[in-house]
């Protein structure tokens, strides 16, 4: 069974087209990442599923209920990780935890003993009674995750789990996100803006571009498919359009131009065999090259393959 | 009975954060007393004027007092939902089944409850300056119930504007707004019958002035009871009038999402 079916949802906020018809499904017991620059519409994909936000049009089913129609039962089972952690900065971790547990219907002995269950299981038990608001980052971000699974959710929303974090405390969280998913037995879907962290932690994952999934598999099999190697070119001046007739007569044919105006990214079949027949092809029309090099798929490539565009100056840029 | 349930478990929390500070609680204890004191010095002598029904004008003003300070207090209440609001507090319970009314109702019964605790105190130092409350304990009730009344129906507009605006300095602005001319309205400080007519006309309208008449009459000598009944009623119905519009409000903030 599917844990998470989405059709066709639009959402429209005054002039921007948050969503404009996103569609996939998640199986039970996945990880599944939603991967997409900022502004893709990865946040108000989940809104609508955790029941927060009203969408335009569409349909989409959690746990078997209709997140229009069932919204308090899809309340019920979801645990949702938002981007802003939304904890009570004045009360102390196992407060917060306590009164989460409540409005889910938990009580008496058996919350208290989660409650203490969960505070072991994200690593910040020495800090319970402590208010929030002395926490380190990695502190907040552990209890919201353990805010998320009081009530023992089936599905887990993660949105931009890690965003924040130094590096370290990134690795960290991958690794503990994949130790609950194992021990809670939880179908998870996280948004990620990060392509390593897809990469690292989604079975499955679906690219959002512009309020749609453009392409959905594993990553592996999305890289699979992007036969051969990247051999990025740069050039000394932003001869573009010239280069580009040069490497398509050379048999590799320019796949996108980045937005630097002289980053050229070829698609080959054997990069190792192809940057001399580059270089020399550029050489003899007297365009000077300022560097080669060639990469095996990314899920990077990935997504200039699907969108057109590269991942990492569209992220910035928005 | 979620609701009510729900409720509980937000007001708890709320308390708990402000018994864990301790300069809030010293202000809240302290505040009322400088109103008592400081008004009750400077106008010592203006009930020569008579229509005072008492020589003693701290006897006069220590009801009015319990009613300007839980109406001050609620103009800011909404504050606290601002907070809530921008820190996403509110949004993460939304994505439970929490009590959607619950969110709303206990801001208003923190507000009211903080009024209350505040009328009592206010009470406690009028006794000490020599005040008689005429009616005894149930008096002293009464000046309590009508303190958290004239609260929670200021309480239910501030919230209702802060999940309209999400800005703080809506609250400051409706604060400094309505909060001097309705004083000035209502015969907190002066006898009503030493105002200009089209003021005491203007007063009959006013739920702060409402709130004084029920309170000052159940202190002093010649209680009317039928009087304090009716202007209770008023305050109950401006209550349930306010919270309608702070949930209404509140639907329609999660609408907006």
């Amino acid at each position: 069974m599917d844990a998470i079916v989405v059709e066709g949802l639009r959402k429209r906020y005054g002039d921007v087209q948050a969503l404009d018809g996103v569609s996939f499904s998640v199986r039970e017991g996945e990880i599944f990442g939603l991967l997409g620059p900022n502004g893709a519409g990865k946040s108000t994909t989940v809104r609508v599923l955790v029941t927060l936000t009203h969408p335009d049009e569409g349909r989409a089913v959690v746990a078997g209920h209709d997140v229009a129609r069932e919204a308090n039962a899809v309340r019920r089972t979801i645990g949702y990780i938002p981007q802003e952690s939304g904890v009570d900065r004045y009360g102390t971790g196992r407060e917060n935890l306590m009164l989460q547990g409540r409005v889910q219907g938990m009580h008496g002995r058996e919350l208290r003993a989660r409650v203490d269950e969960l505070l072991e299981l994200v690593g910040i038990a020495d800090a319970a009674d402590r208010v929030v608001q002395g926490y380190s980052g990695g502190m907040k971000r552990r209890l919201d995750i353990a805010l998320g699974l009081v009530h023992r959710p089936r599905v887990l929303f993660l949105d931009e789990p890690t965003t924040g974090l130094d590096p370290e405390a990134r690795v960290a969280l991958w690794a503990e996100v994949a130790r609950l998913a194992e021990r809670e037995t939880l179908t998870i879907l996280l948004t990620t803006h990060y392509l390593e962290e897809a990469d690292e932690l989604a079975d499955r994952l679906a690219i959002v571009s512009s309020g749609h999934v453009v392409v959905e598999g594993t990553p592996a099999g999305l890289k699979a498919e992007l036969r051969g190697d990247a051999v990025t070119v740069e050039l000394v001046d932003g001869q573009v359009d010239d280069a580009r007739r040069v490497l398509a007569g050379a048999d590799a044919p320019v796949e996108a131009t980045l937005a630097d105006g002289r980053t050229l990214v070829s698609r080959v079949a054997d990069g190792g065999h192809a940057v001399p027949r580059i270089i020399a092809a550029l050489g003899g029309a007297g365009i000077a090259v300022a560097s080669v090099s060639v990469s095996r798929p990314s899920l990077d490539d990935v997504y200039l393959h699907y969108t057109g565009r590269d991942f990492a100056t569209e992220d910035s840029g928005s | 009975m979620t609701a009510a349930r729900h409720t509980v478990f937000m007001v708890q929390r709320q308390a708990r954060n402000l018994m864990r500070e301790p300069i809030w609680i010293a202000l809240l204890l302290i505040q009322p007393m400088v109103w008592l004191i400081l008004y009750g010095q400077l106008f010592k002598n203006v009930t020569r004027l008579g229509g005072f029904g008492t020589t003693s004008y701290v006897t006069f003003l220590a009801p009015a007092i319990v009613v300007m300070n839980s109406f001050f207090g609620a103009t800011w209440s909404g504050m606290a939902m601002v907070a809530d609001l921008d820190r996403k507090f509110v949004e993460r319970f939304l994505a439970t089944p929490a009590s959607r009314l619950s969110l709303v109702l206990s801001q208003i019964v923190r507000s009211a409850l903080t009024a209350g605790l505040q009328a009592l105190v206010i009470l406690v130092v009028a006794l000490a300056l020599g005040v008689h409350v005429h009616t005894g304990a149930l008096g002293w009730l009464v000046v309590v119930v009508v303190g958290m009344l004239v609260n929670s129906a200021f309480a239910g507009i501030s919230q209702g504007l802060a999940l309209l605006t999400r800005r703080e300095a809506t609250m400051i602005t409706l604060a400094n707004f309505i909060g001097l001319p309705l004083l000035f309205l209502s015969s907190t400080l002066l006898a009503q019958r030493q105002m200009p007519h089209w003021m005491r006309v203007a007063a009959d309208f006013n739920p702060v002035n409402w709130g004084v008449k029920a309170a000052r009459a159940v202190v002093l000598p010649g209680t009317d009871w039928s009087s304090v009944g009716v202007h209770l009623g008023y305050l109950v119905a401006l209550c349930v009038v306010t919270a309608a519009f702070a949930n209404w409000t509140f639907r329609a903030y999660r609408r907006s999402l």
